[in-house]
Order: C-alpha cells, then structure tokens, then sequence
C-alpha cells in the first residue's frame, strides 16, 4: 500500500543483533531510519553513509539496501535526502563493480509521484551510470531504463526520459536501436507530461546520436513534437532545435530544420512564439549567416511587431545581441532598413515593460552603428526614451550611458539627461530615487564636474535629508564615490560644508546624518581636512541632547580614528570619549568604551 | 457505466443582452501621485489594488486575420421567408465568423454591433424553432464556434493574482463570446441536437481546445464552458473516457508542473456529478484517479479556491465505495498541512466531512494515526485550528464513534487535551476544551481518572529518557572511523 508511512513492520536483521558491541551507536542509527519522527527519519537518512560505511561493504549490500528499498513509502522529504544520499554510495558499496546494487531503489524512487524526489533519483541514477562498466551498462542500468520508459504510471515514463542520453553512448548497436525506439515510443506518448519530458531531454539526446540516426529518427520527432497539439510540448521542440541545427551540415538545415522554426516564429500560440524570441541569439549562431539573412531578419521584424507585448519584450530584449551577430557584410544595411524602423516602434509601444527591456539594449546599438548613424537615428530614440512615462524605461537608458559615451560622448544627450535625471531623483517611489543615486557616480564621471557642480551638486545634497533611510544611506556613500572621483579639494569646497551645516539641524535625523557622511568621507577626506574641519563637529556633538546622536558620535570617533594623528587622538578624542563613557545612557556608554578599546586609548 | 448527470445552474446565463455592449472596459486611472505618497514614500496596498482592478484582456486571435471588412447588415431571419431562412442562418453563421479586437473601443463600432445583433438573433433562431439543425448546419455551427472561442488565452497580467483580493481580468471581447457560448448552449440543448450527427464536428480536438479554455480568467467564461463540458460529457458517451483522462491530465500538470490553473474549481465541479453516476464496484482508473490526483491535489497552494468541491468529490468517492476511507484518511494525514493554519482548518472541515459518512468498521481502521493528527490540531497555537478540530465533539455521530472505541481515543487525546486545558492562551479554547474533558470523562470515567494519575505522575518523574543527547555520542566513536577510512 503506497500509503504506508514510518514504521516497518518487519525487523530486518541488522548490526546490534549479533552481540556486537562495537556497533551499537550504529543500531540506533538505523531504529532511528524506523522512528515515528520524521525529523529524526531524515537526520538518520542524512548520516547514512556514516551507516554504510561502519557496515562495510558486504553488509551495506545484503542489508542496508534491501531495507532502504523497503521504507521507499515514506514522506517525501526523507525521500528526496535518500535519492540524493545514494547518487554518492557507490565507494560505499564496494566500488563500480558492484555499483549496481544502488539501482533497485534509485528505480523506486525514480517512479514517486513528487517531482522533486523523481528528479533527484533520476540524477543520481545518471551519476552512477558513469560508474557502470560497459557490459554492467548493459545487463543491469539498460534494462532499469526499458521498465522505467514502459511503466504504468506517468511518472516513471517521465523519468525514463533524462536517462537515455547517458547509457546511450556506452552499449551496442543492438541496444542501441532498442533505446532509440523506446525514445521515439515516449515522444508519442499518451499523457502530455511525457511527451514535455522527451521533448526536453531530445536536444540532450540527440548530441550522442550518430549523425545519420539524427537525420533519420531524431528529425520526425522535433517535426512532430513542434506541431504538437499542447503549445507546452510546442515550445520545448524550439529549445531541441538550437541543440539540433548545431549538430546537422549546413546544408540540411534548410530542408529538415528550417521549416520546422519558421513554423514556430509564427505559432498561434504566443509561449511558442516568446520562446523563439527568448531563445534568438542561440538560434541565430545555430542556423549561421546565410540563413540569419534570409529568414530569421523577417522572423525577428514580426517578433518586434508581435500581437504580444510579451514576446516584443523577449525580442526587445535581444535587439543588440541580434544586431552584432549579423554578418559583418551588409550588417548595417540590415539594421538600417529591417530592425530600426521595428525599434523605433517600440519606443512608444504601449505596454511598458517592451520599452523598459528595449531601453536596456537600445543603447548598445550606437557601437555597432557609429557615429553618424547614431547621431542622426539612435539620439531621438534616447532622448524620447529619457523622457518616457515610466521610471524604468529612463533608468535603463541612463544606466546603458557609458556605451554612448565612448561613440558620441555624454554632451549630446545632456540636456535631455538633466531632466531626465531630477525627475528620478524626485519620484515618488523610493526603490527607483534609490536606483538613480546609483548611477551618480557614474555620471558625474562622463559629465564632468563644472557640470556636477552647476547642476546635480543640489540633487545629491537634497538625498541626504531624504524620509527614507535607504536613501540617506545611498546618499552618503554616493557622496564618498564623488569625493574619490573628484578629490579633496573639491570635497572641501562644495561638500564638506554643507554636509557640517547639518550637524546644526534641529532634525536629529538629519545631525545623525552629518555623522554617518563624515565616517564615509574622512578616509577619502585626508587627514588634514578630517582633523580640521570634521573633528571639531563631531567632538561639538557629543553634547547632543538624543542619546542616539551622542552614541553616533562614539562610533564615529572609531571610524574616524585611525585617520587622525596620535596628538589629536590624545588630547581631542580622549577626554570626550572618556566623557561619553560615563554618560547615563547605557547604549552610549557602551559604544564608547569599545571606541576607546579599539582605538588604544585606555 | 452509465453517467447519472445532475443539473448545473448557469448563473451568468445573461437574458438582456442589450446590456453587454455597454460593458465598455474601463481606462484603468491615471497614476498621478498624491502628497501625502510621497511623503511616506510607500503606497498603500489598497491603493495599488484600486488602480489595478477592473481590467480587462484582449486576446491574441485576431492577428490571423489580415484585413477587416466592413460588415453590412443582412435581413432578419424572421422576416425571410422560411424557404430561405437556413441559407440565411448560414450567411449569419459565417458573418460571425469575423473577429474584433475588443481592446480598440473606437473602431469597427458599427461592425460589432451588426454581428451582436446577428449573434443574438442565432441564439434566437435555435432555440425557438424546430427542425433548424440539418445536417448541412452542423460543420457552420462548430466552424463558427471554434472560430470565436477557441483561441491561445493572453499572458497573465497579474501573475501573482490573488482571488481573494483582486479583481480577475476579464474578457474584452465578452460582449461577443457571451453570445456564442449561449449559442453553443442552445445548440446543444435543441431538442434536435443529434450526437451521432455532431460527433464528427464535437471531437477529441474540440474537447481539448474548450479545456484550454478552463484556465480564463473571466468566472463568467468559465461558468459557461463548465455547463458547455457537462453537456457534451452527457450526450458524447464516446467522448467520456476521454474528457476524464484530459481533465486528470490537466491537473496533473496543476499538481506536479504549474501551480497554477484557475479553472480546477469548475472541473472538480463537473467531476463530482460524474463521480455521482460511477456505477459499482468502481473501476481501477476511478480509484487510481481518487489516490494519485484527488488526494495529492491537497498539497495545491491555492487550496482555498476549490477545496469545497475537492472535498464534494472525495465525500462522493467514500458514499460509493466505504473501502476506501483508509486509504483516503491515511493519504490526507500524510499530506497534512505543516506550516498553514488556513489549509488545517480546510483539511479538518474535510475529515469532518468523511467521518459524517463514515462506517464504524471503517473507523477503528483508521482512528489512531487520525486521533494522533486532532490531538496535535486541538493543541495547536493558532486558536481557530484548535477551535476546528474540538468543533468535531459537537457532532453527534462523531461522538458517536468516541465513544464506541473511547479505550483507544481516550488515551491518544488526553495529553494534549488534558494540557492546553492548563496552557494555552485563548480563553475560548480552553472553555472548549472543558467542555471536551467533561464529555470524554463521562463516556468513561475509570479510564479518564487512570490516565490523570498516569499524566501527573509521569510530569513529575525527571526526564530520563533524552534523545537529543544521544546524537552527538552515537556519531563521535564514527568520526575516527572516517579519519582512518580509505580516501573516496
């Protein structure tokens, strides 16, 4: 009864029972793989090599096995432990010549109804096929496979299906046959889950095929699960035709792959139809040039034109890898008449995440296009996309800059970018205020700091009172970035006196603020600007009236610490941390003395 | 096997149909963004929820077709004289052959209203008159059908699509597809209506392509495709075998690949009249169905949306065949819910249900591990598993049963009982369970004083008996034996 759970009923003679002392813990190791707990069942299970290995080989085989063949009615999570635990046993059981002993209940738990103990079972059992010799190949793994592809239930067919790649390619040309016709037999099964699980493994499969057993008997199965009648079947043919067209001569793909694709770019069904977007780049190196240019150009143009919006999205996203694996010669003829004009479509497409996925490619196009071209066709697109509805849509062109930078540089697109850029830094949702702080430095590189300074320099101190943490935080380790980028003597013209202005603010948020900024920025800051400017506020702040402030400061004396000089560590920061050591609040108390500790100063 | 259909209601059945056009999906609102949003930079969820609803969803069909006509109106079909009539039923049949995309609410309008009008009119025609559905008839009617309805159901817009909560995405092109289905189901229920004629045209592709359908998100859709599949299941017995085998398939593929498939309600709702009309003894493929679907479909996450019929179907199973009950009690204990307290209070109200029906032969097979089970449930933290589980001391034939076998209940239940009488923190549970004490007392009082003394004296005995402590002994003597081991 499949039902059975825990407890088996017969007592298996095992270690313990001989009068054996020596193996007593192991004994209720093994009562523990029959107890009621499950939890206990599995830390048993997990430790089962431990099991094995204090049986020995022999017993281990005689005994071990049997009985673990036995408890195959168990919850599904000792199962799984089981399956897994096994596709290692095979030193355990005496070596490859004796590997086979683990098939038995690898097989039982190949056929369980739970998808994640089958799976597992299934790839332990393709572990140990690489232990079988030949002839064991043959004699034992072979026939396991034969039962399992002609099992009752589903599920034993469905595991079949991921083990004929691996036995294939080690037996004779007679079992050989027997294994392609039970391949082709589950390619027309009856229950649809079958038919997935060949559809799956047939690229796999046809990799060990000889050539002409790939013309003859892998060909009329892609042919027949691409037109199968369930789109799930459908869409997993397209995955097998990269791995197929790879393996056929040039001069085949026309007649036995070809029609086949085409088929799939223009299925009724749109998963079919997304999986050959998703899938286009491996397609394209797969088919080559010739073919690229005659078919998979108009194929592409209608995935970008698709009725859709998740398929365009699929194609959206593979307009630069498509673009730069054209053949060199009339690639840009191609581009020009054939992909832009689709493109410039989807600029304004109406489902916002086709445009947010062509706006995270669109700008790689510029490299391939040059300079003229991008000016003349890219620009408008970039600057429309700067300005889309959708926050997203603007993100990932600002994110792409650096390549348009290297081809036209940054200052065509900046007057467009410096809306582009406030809004973000406005909008209302934080994730994307957060996204764009991000890309700060990045810009402030490519822009330049008169720029900077003349037109973001606000935006970044605006951050730093932000009502959400996250953006405080990114704030003033964007503020860091900069310092690195444009050096010290800029820090201390434009930042520095700003971010100590805070310390003043009557918001304790904000004062804490100034603390965090001055533990980012001393390092990059230098000691003179650190001891100069940045001590003497902190130090003022340690007579802050929130207690939280008070223990920011000790923190930030420790942080701050190792860039001073010993004379200031001595006479400045020593006597407040000494002070704030003996301050009421417990948490003050405490930062302090571990800043004195760290920084050597008891 | 002869199947005993029962009736299902159509509720969605519309009969002023003038109504539908008016239907016009609504322009979900702009997303302007308020002050006091983008003062606590989170929105709420309610407000997300707003924008989102009352959406609806076009279709990917009407690619195939490469230029829209303009239709022009034919003559009414009553007024025709009745010897032109089915030519003309003909005509109406193939005008409505043309599809309109419905997410365009400015286009083709005269159009759409020339085929609502000339859809309504067919549903008309097949239901009142006789003698309309000749042979010739049957490939337009089905050509007309499939055209209209059969079609690759959109992407999701909402994928993590919460029924409880959100509005489901309707059909935009409703105002037409309500039409042909009510047509279809005339259709089928004309007192006509030949099988053996129509089974060319109603077949297994037919069949597969309207179980597609079940996974629209639109309830008024699947509502008639539910009504539309019993129908067929009725009067097609040679499609019988193979509705049920594509239904297992379908959930199936719910169970073990997707997670997801919106129309297992309205399946499981055909599947509980069907199982109604199994004849006796069952045969292996119901009761292999019964185990490996019904019984794993229990783990599904979004139990809470067809647990009703699920649980229907199950109770129907035990109604024909009482043998099963262990078998289907052992299998809901070994799906047992580990971490939702929702999905205990479903499988409780389940086991409820089977015990409501239960023989006592039945019930002494089973009654251990299922009192292992309500005794973790009555001790459980979350008070309304609690509640459910001691709700069973209300029903009077359970208590019934308690008491028949109150030697082998009595002793599983009391620790747990007899402790979060003391323990546990909702006042109403431990009344509950007061009450639970007293009744169990009464069936049999030597007992219950036995098992008091036996549970006080054992509390205060130390604890001998510790398994945890023995692990780490157990596994110190092996680790040297792995040191010394030949290298793997």
């Amino acid at each position: 009864a499949p039902w059975r759970i825990g407890i088996r009923t017969a007592e298996p003679k095992m270690a313990g029972a001989d009068g054996d002392d020596s193996l007593y813990p192991i004994a209720v190791l093994i009562d523990e793989l029959r107890n009621e707990d499950v939890q206990l069942r599995l830390n048993s299970i997990k430790k089962l090599s431990t099991i094995a290995l204090a049986l020995g080989v022999e017993r281990t085989r005689t005994e071990l096995l049997p009985f673990l063949t036995d408890t195959i009615y168990d919850e599904d999570e000792v199962l799984l432990a089981l399956a897994e635990q096994l596709g290692n046993f095979t030193m355990l059981v005496g070596g490859p010549e004796y590997v086979h002993c683990l098939l038995p209940p690898l097989e039982s738990l190949a056929t369980v109804e739970e998808t994640v103990v089958r799976d597992k079972a299934v790839e332990s059992l393709r572990k140990i096929s690489q232990e079988h010799s030949p002839v064991d190949l043959e004699v034992h793994f072979e026939p396991l496979v034969k039962r399992l592809a002609s099992g009752d239930w589903f599920t034993s067919r469905t595991s079949a299906c991921g083990l004929f790649s691996v036995c294939y390619p080690r037996v004779s040309s007679t079992v050989k046959a027997e294994i392609r016709q039970h391949f082709r037999t589950l390619c027309s099964d009856d229950t649809p889950m079958v038919r997935r699980a060949a559809a799956s493994k047939l690229g796999e499969f046809a990799k060990v095929l000889e050539l002409d057993y790939v013309k003859s008997d892998i060909i009329p199965l892609f042919t027949a699960l691409a037109s199968d009648e369930q789109d799930s079947v459908r869409l997993l043919a397209v995955e097998a035709c990269v791995s197929i067209a790879t393996l056929l001569p040039q001069e085949d793909l026309e007649t036995l792959v070809m029609p086949t694709l085409r088929q799939a770019a223009e299925d009724k069904s749109w998963r079919v139809r997304y999986m050959v977007a998703d899938k286009f780049s491996e397609l394209q190196k797969a088919v080559g040039p010739e073919i690229t240019k005659n078919d998979l150009v108009p194929a592409f143009q209608n995935l970008l034109k698709d009725c859709e919006a998740e398929v365009r999205a699929a194609a959206a996203n593979k307009v630069k890898e498509f673009c730069e694996n054209l053949p060199e010669d009339g690639r840009e003829t191609i581009i020009m008449t054939h992909i832009l004009p689709c493109v410039k479509e989807l600029v304004s497409d109406t489902n916002q995440h086709v445009k947010s996925a062509l706006a995270s490619v669109i700008m790689g196009l510029s490299t391939i296009l040059g300079k003229d071209n991008t000016i003349e066709h890219l620009l408008p697109l970039f600057l429309a996309q700067l300005k889309d509805e959708c926050p997203e849509v603007r993100l990932n062109i600002i994110s792409n800059l650096d390549c348009v930078n290297e081809v036209i540089g940054i200052r065509q697109l900046s007057q467009s970018l410096l809306p582009a850029i406030v809004e973000l830094a406005e909008d209302a949702k934080w994730r994307v205020r957060l996204a764009i702080i991000e890309y700060m430095p990045l810009l402030a590189g490519q822009l330049g700091v008169e720029f900077f300074d003349e037109k973001l320099n606000s935006l970044c101190m605006a951050w730093l009172v932000d009502h959400v943490y996250a953006i405080r935080e990114a704030a003033t380790c964007n503020l860091m970035k900069l310092v690195e980028k444009f050096g010290a003597e800029w820090a201390q013209n434009t930042i520095v006196p700003k971010v100590l202005g805070m310390a003043n603010d009557p918001n304790y948020l904000h004062r804490m603020t100034t603390l965090f900024c001055i533990n980012a920025l001393s390092e990059a800051c230098g000691q003179e600007i650190t001891t100069k400017h940045m001590l003497p506020v902190v130090l003022k702040m340690s007579n802050d009236q929130v207690a939280n402030v008070r223990f920011n400061v000790a923190k930030c004396l420790q942080k701050i610490g190792p860039v001073l000089d010993n004379n200031a560590l001595q006479t400045e920061v020593k006597p407040v941390l000494e002070k704030l050591a003996a301050d009421q609040d417990m948490d003050v108390k405490y930062f302090a003395q571990e800043a004195i500790s760290v920084l050597a100063l008891a | 096997m002869i199947g005993q259909l029962c009736c299902l209601s159509v509720t969605h059945a519309v009969t002023s149909v003038e109504d539908a056009l008016q239907q016009v999906p609504p322009t979900p609102p702009m997303s302007a963004i308020s002050a006091s949003e983008k003062v606590d930079g989170f929105t709420r969820k309610s407000m997300r929820k707003a924008q989102k609803q009352k959406k609806s969803q076009g279709s990917s069909q009407f690619r195939t077709q490469s230029s829209l006509v303009e239709l022009s109106p034919l003559p009414q079909l009553k007024d025709a004289p009745s010897t032109e009539q089915q030519d003309l039923f003909t005509q109406k049949l193939q005008q409505c052959c043309m599809l309109f995309d419905f997410m365009d609410t400015v286009t083709d309008l005269k159009s759409k209203e020339i085929k609502r009008a000339a859809l309504n009119e067919l549903v008309d025609y097949v239901s009142t008159n006789r003698g309309v559905l000749t042979e010739a008839a049957y490939p337009e009617i089905i050509n007309m059908i499939s055209t209209n309805i059969f079609r690759t159901l959109p992407p999701s817009e909402n994928p993590d699509f919460d029924p409880e909560e959100d509005e489901p995405t309707l059909e935009a092109s409703w105002p037409h597809t309500q039409l042909v289905y009510e047509f279809l189901l005339r259709f089928l229920e004309n007192p006509d209506f030949q099988p053996s004629m129509a089974k060319r045209y109603i077949d297994q592709k037919f069949v597969l392509q309207l179980l597609e359908l079940f996974d629209s998100e639109d309830p008024r859709e699947r509502d008639f495709l539910k009504t539309i599949l019993h129908r067929i299941y009725g009067k097609f017995l040679g499609l019988r075998a193979f509705i049920r085998k594509q239904i297992n398939n379908n959930f199936l593929r719910f169970i073990y690949e997707t997670d997801h498939f919106n129309g297992v309600a309205e399946l499981l709702e055909i599947l509980g009249s069907i199982i109604n009309g199994f004849a006796l003894p069952l045969k292996a493929e119901h009761k292999q169905f019964l185990m490996k679907v019904l019984i794993p479909m229990h783990t599904a996450k979004s139990l809470a949306l067809f647990h009703a019929q699920l649980a229907y179907c199950i109770v129907q199973f035990l109604e024909k065949d009482p043998t099963l009950t262990e078998p289907v009690i052992r299998g809901l204990l070994k799906f047992w819910p580990k971490t939702c307290s929702q999905k205990e209070v479903m499988f409780l109200g389940e086991i409820e249900e089977i015990l409501d029906v239960i023989e006592p032969t039945q019930f002494k097979k089973v009654q251990e591990p299922l009192f292992k089970q309500i005794s973790k449930c009555v001790a459980n933290p979350h008070f309304q598993v609690a509640e459910r589980a001691l709700y069973f001391w209300n029903n009077e034939y359970i208590l019934s049963l308690i008491e028949e076998n109150i030697d082998k209940v009595l002793p599983i239940m009391f620790g747990s009982l007899y402790r979060i009488s003391k323990e546990h923190w909702n006042p109403t549970i431990v009344a509950l369970v007061y009450n639970v004490l007293k009744t169990l007392m009464e069936m049999n009082s030597v007992l219950f004083d036995e098992l008091t003394s036996s549970y006080k004296a054992e509390r205060q005995r130390p604890k001998a008996h510790q398994k945890l402590d023995i692990m780490p002994r157990v596994i110190k003597p092996f680790l040297k034996l792995w040191d010394s081991s030949e290298p793997q």
